[in-house]
């Protein structure tokens, strides 16, 4: 029997053997290896280079803030008085760190079941495909729409429609505290509607990805025990998507904590706590982009202070939304 | 429409498929079967991958409803009910009529409540610990998992998945159960305890096996049927169809079919 012949290629340049067949070399060329390192320092840099930007962003807000965080310390946070009449200069961001809490939270309740069930409608096939396309695209259009024109319509469609609905809700259930005052127009409840329709988008499209990318199997599983298509959606496709999903509305939690045109527009801008939702009312963005052109001094320093407020409860928001997102993977992978 | 079901008188055929075309969109996938699956037996589905076996498997349990495109023409009947007539609900017909997939397919859910999902949406009114238990058992998996029943079905082996899909659907007793390629991904151990388990199932149940394993198919069942796909005239296309249905022991020693013979020795291609 005749001995086989054993090839190998070298895996040094020391190695001195002929390359075999149609391969030239087995050896990386000097060049190669030379792109693998740019393209590593590269990338690098442009990662290393947003979290300096980032750093520098946090950096000069603190700084600009330190006058009010040294005059008003903590109770910057818990007070309610925004005066910026010199001599008299009190400034405390209660009502509006309360308006962006509450705005966005209402826009959440809003947003989040109507998100969510538009996502699962499309993601099934209850209506041809033809149509769910259209559907999808018309979905992600409404984020293409600037948030000005949000405003603009809110001041013109939703302020009218929601000024009669919170004239019914004050008469009828006006003992409520959330509905305790009388609608003039702008405030707490066109604000948060108008902010529901921004953040919709977000929601149905990544919870919609999120449930169409679930294997198919999981589906037929489900119904080839006997579930009906409801109970798959809810018992097993919801929960598989669930992180997803979850992301999908701390992303526009974020989002809506953070808006501030279309909010500046129709929330009423009053630097008051008000519990009705019906009263105008103010959040930290807005009351940014009002006050920052005319402020100088003492309020341009409380107004980076508020800055600094929203920053960190956004940064919270964020962190809650990892950790939650972690949790549920956790439990399910 | 269950209680329609369940008070038919069974018939000598448990499932019988007349003239069945099958389309997915324009494409005809398989074109004139005709089969007659009997009661309490193993039916063995065998032929060339992307013949059509799986979709002629998922027909009888209606699992190609969702699936956009798909028609059927011709008539397949369960106990001489056609399973595709208008009033048939085809929840309904999931219930009498389970299915082991080829891919293990968990839900993200506890071992414990993947096996119990079944029982709960049929309404399962018996101790459902006792249930969870016999069926982990009866799938080989018990030991396994006895210990762990509340971890996810994800923490489970690809093979351990597998075996938990099988007893998540044995656990809602159908009378016929579909296994499209139940042991693909299992070693011999496993594979030997399933096809334990099939032989023990067949005293109650008709069970219908698509394998790419002739051993297997020669060794668990009783009849089976060898499809195959031939090109048709559109470019590309491919139509599958049945070549012959025989007892297993026919298929395997003394086929009528030159095709069914070549492919069974292993000279296809
Ligand atoms: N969901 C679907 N949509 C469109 N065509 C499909 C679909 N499922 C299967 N087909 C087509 O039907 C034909 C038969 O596929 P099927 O999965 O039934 O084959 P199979 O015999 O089970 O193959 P395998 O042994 O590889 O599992 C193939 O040509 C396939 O492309
Ligand atoms: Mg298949």
């Amino acid at each position: 029997m005749a001995l086989a012949v054993i090839k190998y290629y070298p895996l040094f340049r020391s190695m001195t053997v002929t390359p075999q067949g149609q391969y030239a070399s087995r050896l990386r060329s000097r060049t190669e290896k030379g792109i693998d390192g740019v393209f590593f320092s590269l990338t690098a840099g442009f990662a290393i280079s947003i979290g300096v930007l980032l750093l520098s962003i946090g950096l000069v807000v603190t700084i600009n803030a330190l006058p009010a965080i040294q005059a008003f310390g903590l109770k910057f946070l818990i007070t309610s008085e925004w005066n910026p009449v010199s001599g008299r200069e009190a400034y405390g961001a209660l009502p509006m760190i309360y308006g962006t809490l509450v705005s966005a939270i209402l826009a959440l309740l809003i947003a989040v079941p109507l998100g969510v069930g538009t996502a699962i409608f499309l993601s099934e096939n209850f209506i041809p495909l033809a149509f769910r396309t259209v559907l999808v695209f018309m979905v992600e259009l409404l984020a293409a729409i600037p948030s000005v024109v949000y405003g603009l319509w809110g001041i013109f469609v939703l302020i009218p429609i929601t000024k009669e609905i919170g004239r019914w809700l004050h008469n009828t259930l006006g003992w409520i505290p959330f509905f305790s005052t009388m609608p003039r127009g702008p405030g707490m409840l066109p604000a948060a509607l108008v902010l529901a329709i921004m953040i919709l988008p977000i929601i149905t499209a990544i919870s919609r990805d999120s449930l169409a990318s679930l294997p198919p199997e999981l589906r037929q599983a489900s119904l080839g025990l006997g579930a009906t298509r409801w109970g798959t959606i809810f018992r097993v496709l919801i929960p598989a998507a669930f992180s997803g999903i979850v992301g999908a509305v701390m992303l526009a939690l974020g989002r809506a904590m953070g808006e501030t045109m279309a909010v500046t527009m129709i929330i009423g801008n009053a630097n008051q706590l008000n519990l009705s939702i019906l009263a105008p009312a103010n959040t930290i963005s807005s009351l940014l982009a009002n006050q920052f052109a005319e402020a100088k001094d003492l309020q341009v320093a409380a107004l980076m202070y508020a800055a600094l407020v929203l920053v960190i409860m956004t940064l919270i928001v964020n962190i809650l939304a990892e950790y939650i997102v972690g949790q549920i993977q956790a439990k399910y992978d | 429409m269950t209680q329609q079901i369940s008070t038919m008188t069974a018939t000598e055929t448990v499932i019988q498929a007349e003239n069945v075309n099958i389309y997915y969109g324009s494409n005809l996938a398989v074109r004139n079967v005709f089969l007659d699956i009997p009661p309490r037996q193993i039916t063995a589905f065998i032929g060339p991958s992307g013949c059509g076996k799986s979709t002629i498997l998922r027909c009888f349990n209606r699992l190609n409803d969702l699936i956009e495109g798909f028609r059927l023409q011709g008539r397949i009947t369960y106990h001489n009910h056609n399973l595709y007539a208008k009033d048939i609900d085809p929840v309904s017909v999931r219930r009498h009529i389970g299915m082991v997939f080829q891919k293990p397919n968990p839900f993200p859910k506890t071992i414990y409540d993947n096996v119990a999902y079944g029982p709960r949406v049929n309404n399962y009114e018996g101790n459902l610990d006792e249930l969870v238990e016999s069926s982990l058992r009866r799938a080989a998996l018990w030991d396994e998992v006895k210990d762990k029943l509340g971890e996810n079905g994800f923490s489970l082996s690809g093979g351990q998945q597998q075996r938990l899909s099988i007893a998540r659907t044995i656990a809602v007793d159908p009378e016929v159960l579909l296994m499209d390629e139940p042991c693909s991904a299992l070693d011999p151990i496993a594979t030997l305890k399933i096809e334990e388990l099939m032989k023990d199932l067949k005293e109650k149940y008709t069970i219908i096996i698509v394998t790419h394993n002739m051993q297997q198919a020669a060794r668990v069942s009783d009849m089976t049927a060898f499809f195959n796909a031939e090109a048709t005239a559109e470019q590309g296309g491919k139509v599958g169809y049945l070549v012959e249905f025989d007892e297993t022991t026919k298929i395997f020693t003394q086929p009528s079919q030159e095709a069914t013979q070549d492919y069974v020795s292993g000279r296809f291609g």
